[in-house]
Order: structure tokens, then sequence, then C-alpha cells
């Protein structure tokens, strides 16, 4: 399958290994990943800040850089990103009343997938020691972000394919169906309210003793990884990718907060 | 709280007027809010209480889904014939011997029931508790017209006898743990045995020991009601005291508030709503009392029967393509029980009569969204879903606050010309963000980024109020050598 | 313009759009299988659960049943239309009290009786909802209200599973009181707790074979 990779605007700038652990899952499969180069971003922080001329234009360049390559289906390591190529896109455009760029949107975000929908629902991976080589023999909790939970409706999917790495030990999160509190802007709009949503998550997290907290949404990640490190705590943060990437040959390093972006 | 009637008259009469607005910006009242420690431990207490049960009930229900469609389906399809389903509702209420009345606004509503309730001689009244009568300050009106208006429900009892505002729609004193209700009793009910405790059985016996004259002697009443059938022209109010019961049988005379858009086609929809009301609120299979009523029945109940029907900027709602299902909520306030932000702030935060996520869109699809300081209550949300999924009516509630955040950008963007710091930065993020070679230009200066990080590998401190409210609690990594894009590029790939 | 026909011309504005009507699919359960027994235990256990008494009789049963019930009481009214043979064996020295709207007791009077017994109309089991209806068997409904405690008789014919299969039972145009448990409130704490201003006693006389 030829499989045309949106990286995400915050994966591409800050979380580089992120993007490389998708490929290689991919390329472990056989399969071919290219990289449309026009891509940036999704614009959903535009869009849901209301600035939707702006995210009209985002969303655009989106449109067209997924246009202008030859794929069978397009994957991002973000349920949020993905969510907002399939139901915001074409919002947009028709607010705008642009018919053919809502119709054009609706096309793309129709071969859109989050990672693990791409991999269960797709690729048939249910087993991810067996199918995908994963090997990660840490101890981790789970944080299923808000948006792949309630907008794609993920389910168990991520957690499930989790618990099949080899020599993983993952235990549960209590509360885990609370948000973090990032929410795009809302975090800088409402830093109050949205501190106090995430000191929750990151004591929920150390209640756990797991070394770190996993989770298919950068963004979210990048949120929890900053209030456990401004707390001081030991665990961190990886997106799951990296953790499903992760073999005995090549392993992932369980990072703390510190080195978690810069490998 | 009459203070927010001030100035109303230059609003555009369309407008919702009275308790109907966020009276300062919400992050500003919500760190207040969020600074009260008894507050916050009350709320998160009662909010996951109650949470766990609704699940409980909900998940007993094989077919809940296919409710909650029906419900969805059903409150859309009133609203899309609105004009014809009150006309019935009035034709058949009127045959039946009611009365109908009509309020454009809060001062019509408050005048309409002041005369109503000045020719039955009496100076007092009973009251159900009932959102629009909060809405438009009923209770504050017929004070000054020297009418005693006498809560009956606990939780409004609470609230009024102790000075204090409502924070939930259902549970209006969900503020108040068990103690603090104890201590309001004691201080403002001379009857109460000084002995009194917290256990909240014992509370409640107070309350009726407090309001037992009060029903026997009352010879108004005044309510709200959860919903007006068409086909039949009967009210129905949903509650779990008696208290309901009490205002809505003895009385001789019977003022009910009711906003237009509480209508259902058909008796039948009741099967619908019966199911989805009572399990999404008080998370009960069904609530205790529900009373239903068809304008005046031959010696039951009273004989004197009034209903005045409140637009109060409803209309306004029902006029945005993007907001008017705000209009099909049923007040069942699942929404705010599983917000995370109504979690931690409560009620008093969003101002209005209506807090919570639908709160948030309700007030300013109501009044506006430049009225006040509504403009900044779309924002009050993360926009994590739970209100979405949790509503019985399938308001797609994160939707209409992203619409409604476009709505405020507009009216600021038309008001001064003058940029915010937000604007700025969304005008830097669309350059940078509308081309994948602009953005790899910029990606360029990451390692910058490191060196702002310095030695721990963490941007501590960024300037500037919002990236500066990030880093207030957050720290951020130190950015990559390279970006994904340049990574690709140096192995030569495709 | 009159404050309708304002209200009325702003919302055909509103609706200029002309929005779809969507069409109600009631595709949510409408009819069920349960038998007697399993309808009668399912009552029983949402009864309990509300804190209700629960008797299960058969009718020849009634009137000791009811008269056990009544045993505290020293006074009690019932609807005119109430049968006369389930209040048999209730002792003559207990006051009773015939209410109709011809000649309704005062609310005064009321208020000075222990309880009231009255039949019912429709019952869903899956709810554990009693309704009444304000027919002669029922009475008015400030009887039902104002004693302190409720004794209220549901014929097993009368139950039915789900709510869908109660309304076409019923006249909604009739005052109704549909009756879950005794009263109680959330309203601290939202814990539940029973006993406000309605009846805070309920006892639930099921005829099994009524
Ligand atoms: S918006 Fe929905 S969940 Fe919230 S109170 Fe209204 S009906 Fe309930």
């Amino acid at each position: 399958m030829r499989i045309a990779l949106f990286a995400t605007c915050i994966v591409d700038a800050m979380y580089p290994s992120t993007a490389r652990a998708t490929v290689k899952i991919l390329e472990r499969l056989g399969h071919e990943v290219l990289f449309p180069a026009g891509q940036a971003c999704c614009g959903q922080m535009h869009t849901n800040s209301g600035y939707f001329d702006a995210a009209r234009k985002v969303a655009a360049n989106h449109v067209e850089a997924f246009e202008s390559v030859e794929y069978d289906v397009a994957v991002a390591p973000s349920g949020s990103c993905v969510a907002s190529v399939k139901h915001q896109h074409p919002m947009l455009a028709e607010r705008a009343g642009d018919a053919g760029l809502a119709e054009r949107a609706t096309a793309v975000g129709a071969k859109t997938y989050e990672l693990t929908q791409l991999l269960v629902d797709v690729l048939d991976i249910t087993d991810a020691a067996e199918q995908l080589g994963s090997w990660f023999p840490h101890t981790i909790t789970y944080h299923p972000s808000c948006h792949g939970m309630r907008l794609l409706r993920l389910g168990d999917r991520q957690l499930d394919l989790l618990k099949t790495v080899g020599g993983i030990d993952v235990v549960e999160l209590p509360e885990a169906d609370q948000c973090c509190g990032f929410g795009g802007t809302f975090s800088m709009k409402n830093s109050q309210v949205s501190t106090a949503m995430l000191e929750d998550k990151a004591e929920n997290i150390r209640s756990t003793g797991a070394g770190l907290c996993s989770g298919g949404d950068a963004s979210c990640l990048l949120h929890i990884g900053g209030g456990l490190s401004r707390a001081g705590a030991a665990a961190g943060t990886l997106h799951l990718a990296e953790i499903l990437a992760s073999t005995l040959e090549d392993p992932a390093e369980a990072p703390s907060t510190t080195t978690g972006a810069t490998r | 709280m009459s203070s927010t009637f001030v100035g109303m008259p230059t609003l555009p009469s369309q407008r919702g007027h009275g308790n109907l607005h966020a009276e300062e910006p919400f992050p500003q009242a919500a760190t207040r809010e969020l600074g009260n420690t008894q507050l916050r431990a009350n709320l998160r207490h009662a909010t996951h209480t109650i949470r766990d049960k609704r699940l409980n009930v909900v998940g007993e229900l094989p077919d809940w889904e296919d409710l909650r469609q029906a419900g969805s389906d059903t409150k859309d399809a009133v609203m899309a014939d609105l004009p014809a389903k009150l006309e019935e509702f009035e034709a058949n209420f009127t045959a039946r011997g009611g009365v109908v009345h009509w309020a454009r606004d809060a001062e019509e509503a408050n005048r309409i029931v002041t005369d109503l309730v000045r020719e039955t001689g009496s100076e007092e009244v009973v009251k159900v508790k009932s959102m629009a009568t909060q809405e438009i300050g009923l209770n504050e009106h017929l004070e000054e017209q020297g009418i005693a208006a006498f809560e009956t429900d606990l939780a409004e009892l609470i609230v009024q006898l102790g000075d204090d505002k409502p924070s939930h729609i259902l549970v209006p004193a969900i503020h108040k743990n068990r103690t603090e209700v104890r201590d309001i009793f004691l201080q403002e009910m001379p009857e109460v045995d000084p002995a009194l405790t917290d256990n909240p059985a014992e509370l409640a016996m107070a309350a009726r020991a407090h309001l037992r004259k009060k029903f026997l002697g009352a010879k108004v009443a005044i309510s709200g009601a959860n919903f007006a059938l068409a086909d039949t022209g009967t009210l129905g109010v949903v509650e779990s005291e008696g208290n309901g019961r009490m205002c809505l049988t003895l009385p001789e005379t019977l003022i009910t508030v009711m906003g237009i858009e509480k209508v259902l086609p058909t008796a039948q929809d009741l099967e619908v709503f019966m199911q989805l009301l009572p399990r999404s609120s008080t998370g009960e299979r069904m609530n205790p009392y529900t009373s239903l009523w068809t304008g005046v029945t031959e010696g039951d109940g009273p004989q004197n029967v009034h209903i005045v029907l409140l637009d109060n900027g409803r209309t306004n709602a029902l006029a945005d393509k993007y907001g008017r299902t705000a209009l099909n909520c049923i007040r069942c306030s699942a929404c705010m029980n599983v917000c995370p932000v109504y979690e931690r702030t409560g009620g008093h935060a969003y101002g209005s009569t209506y807090p919570g996520p639908i709160g948030a869109i309700l007030s300013p699809l109501m009044t506006g969204i430049e009225a006040e300081d509504n403009g900044s209550l779309p924002y009050a949300s993360s926009l994590c879903g739970a209100c979405y999924d949790a509503c019985p009516v399938k308001i797609n509630i994160p939707d209409i606050l992203v619409h409604l955040r476009g709505e405020d950008v507009k009216a600021q963007h038309e008001a001064s010309r003058v940029p915010t710091e937000m604007d700025v930065l969304m005008k830097g993020a669309e350059i940078a963000l509308s081309s994948g070679k602009v953005l790899n230009l910029m990606e360029k200066a990451l390692p910058l980024g490191r060196l702002v990080a310095g030695r721990d590998k963490k941007i501590k401190k960024l300037p500037g109020k919002l990236a500066g409210a990030w880093t207030s609690s957050r720290d951020i990594p130190a950015p990559p050598a390279q970006s994904f894009r340049d990574w690709w590029k140096k192995e030569g790939r495709a | 313009m009159s404050a309708r026909e304002e209200i009325m011309s702003r919302i055909r504005t509103a609706l200029s759009d002309a929005p779809a009507v969507p069409e109600v699919q009631r595709t949510y359960r409408r009819t069920s299988e349960m038998s007697r027994e399993q309808l009668i235990e399912q009552l029983v256990d949402r009864l309990v659960d509300y804190k209700a008494n629960v008797d299960v009789v058969p009718a020849a049963d009634a009137a000791a049943t009811i008269a056990a019930r009544l045993s505290a009481a020293t006074s009690y009214v019932v609807p005119a239309g109430l049968d006369e043979a389930w209040l048999a064996e209730v002792p003559a020295g207990t006051r009773r009290v015939v209410d109709s709207a011809e000649q309704p007791a005062s609310v005064a009077d009321l208020d000075a009786i222990d309880a009231v017994v009255t039949a019912s109309a429709v019952s869903v089991s899956e709810s554990g909802t009693i309704i009444l209806d304000g027919s002669a068997t029922q009475g008015r409904r400030a009887i039902s209200l104002v004693p302190d405690q409720h004794v209220c008789v549901v014929p097993a014919s009368t139950i039915v599973q789900l709510l869908p299969e109660a309304l076409p039972r019923m006249d909604v145009t009739r005052p109704q009181t549909w009756i879950s448990g005794p009263s109680a409130t959330s309203d601290i704490e939202l814990e539940r707790v029973e006993g406000v201003h309605g009846p805070r006693i309920l006892d639930v006389v099921i005829l099994e074979d009524a």
C-alpha cells in the first residue's frame, strides 16, 4: 500500500522521532511511505480559536498537499488532527460557501486515518509483539486523548495495541477519560482552569507509579509532559508510535521529561 | 442580581434580558472561584457522585442511543415548525380553561405575572423551581412590587435563605456541602431545633417543617414547566420532593412561566423524554414525582390556570442556524455534571442563570455575543466533548462553542481595528502553517529554541500574556535539532 | 403589534432558511415480552430501591394487607370510587374520610389525616413508576399528597414493562401524577434521601392475580 504520512505540525517541529517511528512501523509491514512536501498543519488551532478565515487557508493548503500525490490512504499519529481533517475542513469550506473545497476536503478526509485506526481497521494488526515485533520492557500508563476517544471513537484500539507490546507493563490510569486541560489556546486563555485539570491528570499519572505516560496525541503529551516536568515528577511522556516502533534490536529509550523531545 | 437590568433598553429588543450574561470575563471569575478550596471539594464530590449514577442508569437501557436520536429529531422537528406547534398548544390549553399570555422579554413576563398575582389579592406566592423565572429575575421583581415569593425546592430554599445565587440548573445549591446547609438553616429558620445535625435526611425534614404551613395556606403558585404537549394542551413538571405537587395542586391560582422552546408535538413524545430526562439529570430510573395538567380540571387542583409563553431571546438563538439546536436543551444538567471546567469553577463563574457548557452557548445565543462579557463564555471549554456525549438530545455543544468563538472574533474585529495579542499570534501561525515551504523555513530556527532552553533542556518562561500563561505552569521541552521534514529530505526520500 | 404576533413573526423570520424537519424514528423498544411474574419482580425491585414498602399478595388478601399497612394510622382518606372490599378489615376505630370532587375534604382536613388508600391506573416496571390519573378509584390529587402515608394498590394486570407501553393506556388530559417511590431529594451533595414534602411512606400492594 502507498501510505501518505501527515506528520502534523507539532510532530514535525517538536517530536520528529514520533514521525520517524510511524514510518518505521509502516515500512516494517512492507508498505511504501511518502511525505507530501506541501503539508503543514490541519488548522485546528485557528478553527478552535474562532479564526475561520485563517483556518480555511491552512486547511486549503492541506487539501492541496494531499491531492498532489498518489496514495491509497493517509495516516497521522494524532487523533485530534485527523478529526480536524475529517470534520472541520469540510465545515470551514461550507461556511465560506466554497462547495468545491468542501467536496475536496471531504475526499481527503475520507482517506485519512489515525495511526491505530489504520493499523487495526485496515492493516489487521491486533498483536504488536507478534506482527510488529514491538518490544518495550517498561511500565507505562496511558491517557486516551479526548478527540481520539470522542470524535474518532477509537475505543480501546490504542490501549489494546499497547498491551500487546512485548515486555511492556501497562497500568491503568485513574480517571483516564478526563481531559488533560490542553484544548489548544484554552490552555492560554483559561490557563488557570487548564492548570487545575493538568494537575489532576499529573497526580493521577504519578499515582500509577509508571515511569511514563503514553498516548496517541503529541499535543496532549506535550501538555502533560510540560506539567509533569514543572512538577518535578519522575514520569515523562512518550507517543505510542515510538513504543510500537521499538524493538529488541532497535529499542526506544524510556525518556524522562527532560529528554522527551530531543532525540 | 437586579443590577444586570441596568442599561438594557439600549439592547435590541429581540435580545433576551435578565440574568443571562457573563458579568465579568470568564477567566477572571474562574480564577477567583478556583481559589475557593471548599467549593472545589464540594463540586468534585457532587459531580463525581452524579456521573457514576448517570452512567449506571444509562447503561441499563439497551436502546439509549435510539432514544437520544428520537429526542434530538423530535426537538429539531418542533423548532422547524414552532409557530404551528405553539398555536396548537395554545388552542388546546385554552379550550380546557387555561389562559395563555405571551411575553416578548423578561420585563413583559414579570409585568404579566405581577398583574395576575395582584388580581388574586394575594401578597405572597409559593414557587416551584423554574429556570425561566430565574432567568427573568421574577423573585426580585415581585419583591420590588411588594409580593413575597417563597422558593420551595430544597436547593432553591438553601440559596434563597443563604441570600446566594444558584450555581447549577438542577441542584442550585450544589456548591454548598451539608455542613454549610445546616449552618444556613440554623441561622435562617427561627423554628428549627438548635441540635440540627448535618445529616441530609434531617436537613430535608427541617425544610419540610419550615414549608408545610406555606403550602397548606398558599393561594397562588408560580411554576415553570419541563414540557408542553401541543396536541393536548398539557403541561408537565418533573420533580422529586413533592413541593411541585404541593404548588401545582393546592393553591387556587397557578401561573406557569415557560420558554417557547419547551413545546413537544404529541403526548407520545413523553415516552422518549421521560426516559431521557430523569436518567440524565438525577441519574435515577425515574424521578419520584411527575405532574401533568391540562388547563383546568373541575374539582381537582387550581381553577385559575395561566401560562406565560416567554421569548426573551429564544428567537434570537433560533435565528442562528449554527447555534439553534441549543434550544433543544431539556435542562437535565448532564453536560455540566460531566464538564471538567464546570467541575472546577462551579456555576457562578458563568454569570448567567445557565452555567456550564450549555450556558456557555445559550447565554450568548440569547443575549448576543458582544453583550457584557458573553464573548468570554465560548472559550470556557477545552473542547473535550464530554458534554456532547452526555447530552440526551445530542446537542453538539463543542461545535457551537467553536461557532460562537468565530462570532466573537468577528465582533471584536468589527469593534476595534487594533489587533489583539491573539490576533498577532494567529496571523503569524497562519503564515507559517499555510505552506509547507514557509513552515520548513521557520523550522530552520528550531536550534535557536535549544539555546533558550538552556542546560536542562526545558523552556520555563516565555514572554507575552498568552505564551507566558502556558509557561506559568508547564515547561516546554527544548526543540529537536532538526524537524522531521528536514530529516526526510536529508535522507533523500520522496 | 401584540406580543403574540410579534413573537410569531420573530420565529418566522428566524426560520426563514427553512430548516429541515426530520422524520422521528421510533426505533427504541416499544413492546416487551416479560411474563407477569417478571413484571412483578422488576417492579418490586425498583420500588424497593426507591425505599417503598412492597407487598405482593393474591387479591383475596388485599383487605388484610391494607389493614396491616394502616395499623399505625388513626385516620385515613379514600377516594369515593375505591373498592369497598379492600377496606373491609381496617379496624372500625380508624376514622375514614371519603373524598370526591363533589364533596372534597379541605386541605386542613387532609393535613389532619394520617394516611390515604388509592388504586392506580398503570405501572411501569422498568422505571418503578406508578401512574395515578385522578379517576374515581384514585381521587383528587390532593388526597394522595397531603397525608404522610400513601397505600397504593397495583393490580398486576396494570403493570407493563416500558413507558411506551403505558402511555397508550392513559388519557394524558386527565390530571396525572407519576409516582416513583416516596418523596425524595438529591439536593444536598447529590445524594438521594427519602422523605420531603410528599408522603414519606409509600406502601405498594401488588395484587398478583388481579
Ligand atoms: S445541553 Fe443537553 S446535557 Fe446540557 S442540560 Fe441541556 S439537555 Fe442536558
